[in-house]
């Protein structure tokens, strides 16, 4: 899984059959340090309570549609967890 | 599998049902030698490493899913292990 805060929200108005009612949002992807890394995806939302402006962590591939319900959709990012608390602390590691 | 240094932890509440009550790491990977090889993965713990401690992380959907015992789990990074030392062949 990765970082990534949601910057935006998708309004399909046809989708693939077993996507109907599945949030899609769109999301910055997250460096470890939190700063925009890549470019913005979209991706659906398994907990349906992200919204902009919050830090969240998704899945890719086929454990992106597994996070969903019907299980068996194309989807290639889901957004299965929104982040309460980051603490990093690299420790003299770097 | 994939080396790496455990740099942080996640903490949530509103998530996907697996991951109610699951450790959540922030691992940057590593190269053998332990330095920053770029990018980081965040991965569920099940042998209770912590920030700074070297690790062993499972990045396979599969192999994941049977370390939860779950056939339909969305999980794919797990930290499997705590590395003591690494060797190299000269």
């Amino acid at each position: 899984m990765l970082l990534g805060r949601v910057i935006g929200v998708v309004v399909p108005c046809v989708v693939a059959e077993g996507l109907a009612g599945t949030p899609m949002l769109c999301l910055q992807p997250l460096d470890q340090e939190g700063r925009p890394s890549g470019r913005a995806i979209v991706a659906a939302d398994a907990t349906r309570m992200a919204g902009p402006g919050e830090l969240v962590y998704y899945e890719g591939g086929r454990e992106a549609a597994l996070a969903l319900d019907p299980w068996f959709v194309p989807v290639d990012h889901t957004i299965v967890g929104i982040v309460d608390g980051l603490h990093l602390d690299r420790g003299g590691a770097a | 599998m994939i080396l790496g240094r455990v740099i942080g932890e996640i903490h949530s509440t509103i998530n996907h049902p697996f991951y109610d009550a699951r450790k959540l790491l922030v691992v940057e990977r590593t190269d053998a030698a332990g330095t920053p090889a770029g990018g980081y993965v965040i991965a569920v713990d099940v042998v209770d490493a912590g920030v700074g401690e070297r690790v062993l992380v499972l990045d396979e959907g599969n192999g994941a899913r049977q370390v939860f015992g779950s056939a339909d789990a969305p999980v794919r990074s797990v930290v499997v292990g705590i590395v003591d030392q690494v060797f190299l062949a000269p």
